[in-house]
This record gives C-alpha cells, sequence and structure tokens, in this order.
C-alpha cells in the first residue's frame, strides 16, 4: 500500500514529524537507569550523501534493542558508527558516560574492552582456532598466564552452546551457526558491558535462530550485559527485544512494539503489521 | 580498572576450610592470580578439597573472576556464598558451563615430524593424481574442442591473449633488455681476460636464445598470469560461481581453463620471441658501449657464428611452458575450496609450482636437445 504513497507523504509528515522524547523515545523507558549508549544530534554523511542527521538514540543499561530500517536506511552505517569504525561529522557518541570522539591511546583501547562486536558472518580471524580467536582480545588487552587465559576461552565456548571440541577448531571447519556462536564468545572474552550483534540470526534455520535468541536472552540477564542489535529478524524482536529502534527519515524512533504499533508512519505499519509482522506476532501469543 | 586487588584468604571456620576472597575478581585484574593463590595455600598449608568460598566481599566480578574463583575451591561444586544476587547469577552460569580445558597439545617433536612427512606425502600424492586427471580431462575436452572447433571459445581466447601477452610486452621487454645488458658487460669483462672479448656476442645470443629469453619470459608470466588464473578461477569457486557454471551445464574446463591454455601456449612463443629481441638489443647497446661496436657488426657477428638452431631450441620450449604455467594455474584455480584465504595461499603455491616446474621441464629439454645434438 505504501509503495507509491510514501514518498508524497513522507514529504508531507516532514514538518510535523512525531514528537519525540529525549533519546528518539515514543514513552519515556528509562526509569532511572543508567544511558549506556547516548547519541546526540549525530549526522553521518559519505560526500554529499547524509545517511543519518541530528539523530538521537539512548540505550538503557542492561536492556537488549533491536536495530531495524529498510534497505538503505543505514542500519548498518549507525551500528559502524557507533562502535567506531565510521566517523561522524556532527553531533556527539557518548558510550559509558565517555564521548568516544574524545578518547585515543589507553583511553581508547580501555573502551574498546568494555565493548564487544560481533559481526555478520563472524569475523574470526580464519588463521587462529576458535580457542586463538577468543583468547586474542584477553591477550591484548590483560595478558594473563596461558592456562588461565585458556579455561576462561574453554568457559566462553561452553557459555554460547559451543561443544567443548569446536575450540581446537578452525573457523572454516564450523558451520555458519557456530561461526556465529564462536564470534559472540571472542565478543564476551572480556565481559563487555556493551554487546552490539549484527544480523545475529540471518543464515539460521528457525530453529537455530530461535536457540540463539534464548542465547542471547540468557546472556543478557545473566551477565547483565546490554545488547544493541541489528536485526531483520521479526521473531528476534519479539522474542527478545526490550525495545526497538527504527530508523526512519535519517533519524530513529524508539519503543516497544505495542508503541511502534501504535506510531502512524507508513513503513513501521507495514513492517509490523505487514504479513510477517502478524505471523511472528501470533507466535509470542 | 585498577580498583582493589583480588585477595585470597584462608581460614578455618567451624572446623571447615574456608576461601575469602575479596576485591575485584574482574578479567583485568587476574594477572598472576595464579601464583598468589599458591603462596596463600602454602602459607596456610592446607589442602585444595571441599572448600566453602566466602565471596561476599567481592566488590567487582565477571565470568572470568567466577571461573578462577571455582578453580581455586577445586571445581564447580564448591559451595559459594556471596553478597549480591548478581553475584550468584555469574557463579551460576559459571558452574553451569565449566569445563576442563583441554590443555595445550605438545607433540614430542619426532612425532611431529612424522605427522608432517606423512601428511605432506599423502598431499603429494593426492595432489599428484588429482593433477593426472585434471591433465585426462584437457586432453579430452582439447580432442572435443578439435572435432568442434567452435568449442575453443575464440573469444575467450582473445581476451586473454591480451592480458597474458600485450599487457605483458612491457615488462618483459625491459626486464630481458636489463639482462642483455648485465651479460654483455659480465662477458666483456671476463672475455677481455684473453682477448676474446668478441665471443661477448655469441654469448648474448646463444645465451638468449636458448635459455635466458625463454626462462625469463617464462617466470615473468608465471608470476602475473599463472597467479592471475589461480586468483580469477579461485574467486569464481569462493563465490560458487564454477558451480553454477556446472549446474546450467558449461563446462568449467572449457570456458574457464581451455581458453587460459590455449592463450597462454599461442602467447609465450610470441613473448619468447619479443624478449629474444630485446635482450638482443640490450646486449648490443652494451657491446657499442663497451667495445665500440657498431650495431651492424654485432648483428652480422650473430647472423655468422650463431645457427638458427638457437633460436629454434628456445621457440620449441616456449609453448610447452605456456601450457605448464597455464595448466598448473588453473589446477590450483579449482583446488580452492571455501575462504578467500585459501585463494591466497593456493596463488603463491600455484606461483611457486609453475616455475618449479618450468625449471624442471628446462633440464629435461637440455638433456633432449644434448641428445638430439643440437
Amino acid at each position: 500500500m505504501a509503495e507509491t504513497a510514501a514518498p508524497a507523504k513522507e514529504h508531507a509528515e516532514k514538518p510535523a514529524s512525531p514528537k519525540l522524547l529525549e533519546g528518539g523515545q515514543l514513552v519515556d523507558h528509562r526509569d532511572g537507569r543508567d544511558v549506556v549508549l547516548k547519541l546526540r544530534g549525530v549526522r553521518t554523511q559519505f560526500g554529499d550523501n547524509i545517511i543519518h542527521d541530528n539523530l538521537d538514540f539512548d540505550v538503557f543499561r542492561g536492556e537488549i534493542v533491536g536495530l531495524v530500517g529498510g534497505s538503505g536506511t543505514g542500519k548498518s552505517v549507525l551500528l559502524r558508527t557507533i562502535i567506531g569504525l565510521n566517523g561522524h561529522t556532527k553531533g556527539t557518541i557518548e558510550m559509558l558516560g565517555v564521548d568516544i570522539s574524545t578518547l585515543h591511546g589507553q583511553a581508547e583501547r580501555a573502551m574498546q574492552a568494555r565493548t564487544g562486536v560481533q559481526f555478520q558472518d563472524g569475523a574470526l580471524f580464519s588463521s587462529l582456532s576458535v580457542t586463538d580467536n577468543i583468547i586474542v582480545p584477553v591477550r591484548e588487552h590483560v595478558g594473563l598466564e596461558e592456562q588461565t587465559m585458556r579455561d576462561i576461552a574453554a568457559l566462553k565456548v561452553a557459555m554460547v552452546g559451543l561443544p567443548p571440541d569446536a575450540g581446537d577448531k578452525k573457523p572454516s571447519e564450523l558451520s555458519g551457526g557456530m561461526r556465529k556462536r564462536a564470534s559472540l564468545a571472542r565478543a564476551l572474552a572480556l565481559d563487555p558491558d556493551l554487546l552490539f550483534l549484527d544480523e545475529p540470526t540471518a543464515g539460521l534455520d528457525p530453529i537455530g535462530a530461535a536457540h540463539y535468541d534464548e542465547l542471547v536472552k540468557d546472556l543478557n540477564k545473566s551477565l547483565g550485559v546490554t545488547i544493541l542489535m541489528v536485526t531483520h529478524d521479526l521473531d528476534s524482536l519479539y522474542a527478545v527485544c526490550d525495545r526497538i529502534a527504527v530508523l526512519l527519515d535519517k533519524r530513529v524512533v524508539v519503543g516497544t512494539i505495542d508503541e511502534l504499533l501504535g506510531f502512524d508512519h507508513p513503513w513501521v505499519q507495514e513492517y509490523f503489521r505487514g504479513p510477517r509482522g502478524r505471523a511472528a506476532a501470533k507466535q509470542q501469543e | 580498572m585498577a580498583d582493589a586487588q583480588p585477595t585470597i584468604r584462608y581460614t578455618q571456620r567451624a572446623g571447615k576450610p574456608v576461601i575469602e576472597v575479596a576485591g575485584t575478581w574482574t578479567v583485568f585484574s587476574l594477572r598472576g592470580i595464579r601464583r598468589m593463590a599458591e603462596k596463600a595455600l602454602a602459607a596456610a598449608g592446607a589442602g585444595k578439597a571441599d572448600r566453602i568460598v566466602d565471596a561476599k566481599k567481592v566488590e567487582r566480578l565477571d565470568t572470568a573472576g567466577a571461573l578462577e574463583i571455582l578453580m581455586l575451591a577445586g571445581g564447580p561444586d564448591a559451595q559459594i556464598e556471596t553478597a549480591e544476587k548478581a553475584h550468584a547469577d555469574l557463579f551460576k552460569v559459571v558452574q553451569d558451563n565449566m569445563c576442563e580445558a583441554p590443555p595445550e597439545r605438545h607433540p614430542n617433536w619426532l612425532a611431529h615430524w612424522l605427522e608432517e612427512i606423512g601428511r605432506n606425502t599423502v598431499h603429494l600424492y593426492e595432489q599428484g593424481v588429482n593433477l593426472a586427471a585434471f591433465f585426462g580431462e584437457i586432453l579430452v575436452t582439447f580432442v572435443e574442442a578439435c572435432l568442434h572447433p567452435k568449442r575453443f571459445r575464440l573469444n575467450a581466447v582473445v581476451r586473454q591473449m591480451y592480458e597474458v601477452w600485450i599487457r605483458a610486452l612491457v615488462i618483459v621487454g625491459v626486464l630481458t633488455f636489463l639482462i642483455g645488458v648485465v651479460i654483455a658487460y659480465q662477458g666483456v669483462q671476463q672475455l677481455k681476460q684473453f682477448g676474446a672479448e668478441t665471443f661477448t656476442v655469441e654469448a648474448v645470443g646463444i645465451g638468449m636464445f636458448r635459455e635466458l629469453g625463454v626462462l625469463l619470459t617464462a617466470i615473468i608470466v608465471a608470476g602475473r598470469s599463472g597467479s592471475a588464473f589461480t586468483a580469477q578461477i579461485g574467486t569464481m569457486q569462493v563465490n560458487q560461481e564454477v558451480d553454477a557454471m556446472r549446474t546450467i551445464g558449461l563446462n568449467p574446463i572449457e570456458w574457464l581453463v581451455m581458453p587460459r591454455i590455449t592463450a597462454l601456449v599461442i602467447s609465450m612463443p610470441l613473448l619468447a620471441f619479443w624478449g629474444d629481441m630485446t635482450g638482443l638489443l640490450g646486449g648490443a647497446v652494451a657491446c657499442t658501449v663497451y667495445l665500440d661496436f657498431t650495431f651492424v657488426q654485432f648483428f652480422e657477428r650473430l647472423r655468422d657464428t650463431v645457427g638458427p638452431w638457437h633460436f629454434y631450441v628456445g621457440m620449441i620450449k616456449a609453448p610447452v611452458f605456456g601450457a605448464v604455467i597455464a595448466i598448473v594455474g588453473c589446477f590450483e584455480g579449482l583446488q580452492v575450496r571455501g575462504s578467500a584465504e585459501s585463494v591466497g595461499q593456493l596463488t603463491t603455491k600455484s606461483v611457486v609450482e609453475s616455475i618449479f616446474c618450468v625449471i624442471v621441464l628446462d633440464a629435461i629439454f637440455s638433456i633432449i636437445f644434448l641428445l638430439a645434438g643440437v
């Protein structure tokens, strides 16, 4: 329905863009929690092409936030900007209370030790075994005795639900789902405060994806780690995410699924009320 | 990160051994913890088993810290007392997932050595069988192509020839020219000592025609075209393009391998001839500088003393080298499996192998020509 109407409507809507609360929220959910990730007025651009503009976004301690948006709205760009792989031209990004653009040298490394990233296809170092992959950040940031690090790696391997013998394998010997888990284990190596997942369930079968969702939820609960995940899996959104950030018109709108269902924007409506959205919602009931 | 250091104390409480841990137990504070624990244990003079852990004074904890504490206490069954629920949850997670980390394998060097030799022997054998099978496949395709000449895929051959021949002219020309200069210079220096410096012309002519022109060209071609074949076909393997071709009914040997082999078999003699000529030119330039020869004198002497067979020998070898480089390059490209990493590995391997084959073949050719008396 929105296919043809969208551009015109978008244009008409711009001036009367919805009143958002602090951090792009529809309804305030802060509830006195720390803001572990705080974006204010962020602009990213490639050449003259502005991807995000005046973007406000808050993530609170201990929650799981899903980041969604149509193709080309810059989900991955936003994630890469937050973790510091892309620069931003305007605005501030505060992670764990520190403006990341002011970080250099030792302070930057310390921040990197407190965040973990799981890339879409794992991005494991292909010449190292899974155990050695997990040890890399530990060795780099702390440098413990070899056996201690191996014990830590074995623990992480078990925590992400890989069989114990997976530790000795090379990434190329693992299936796609196992690579994702191994990558998650590496991201967890230093018990980060903040974990970023890029399309964690993409390419997994529904059963594997459901197990992965469970895992993410368990880790969030038991380790208290805050998670921001880019995903297109509606089932994951329903199953694990406390709040959902939708990239619309170069900004994000954040809310729970119920709040977003009541949000009048053609893309959001089609996303959650389309056949797949309805199926995912039904499954949750 | 540097808050309170982790501390360990062994005590007795109601007749039972208790470990009191306190301070920060995170991955950042664990350096040297095991040695510290051993010292504390020795000081207390106590055993390790069946301990109760008092972790009520722990300020900060993560999974690595919890793991260390549980290990101090002798395993996942230890009894842990905590003050905070978050800590209790963490201990629970670690207890559920703790397992013996397999110690790093340090196989005995002899066993390791034997294993390597065995593995490499088997690999070499498999490689030989595969290469033979591949060669057979090429022959079959070649025969079919001869029966149906359309199957030579002339477009692809021409495109490949542009890549491997035309675009290699500059580099081959420059390098053989320089080698020609170097040989002439060395020839003059050495032969002058017994007044035979005019023989420099023969040294350059025979050396270039028989060996250097074709060998240098082959090495350059192996480095730039053999590696390119492996990388191109290997990348197609990684992207499953080769599999897609098979499902559509295109024979990858016919579409990918044959045009490359044909192109290189035709291009190598052309390039080698070009290399011979630029090499001679280099020699001639050097002779005009060091010997006061004119160009005409140089080439007249060359015509009079260096017979045509020296030239034919080089030209006979060239297409064979071209075929070997192309076959090895395409073969290694098709060996690529899975990751992009193997493209890199096999490209290196392809260059090394093709240069190796070229030099071995060159030696065999020398023997044949020696027996044939040319």
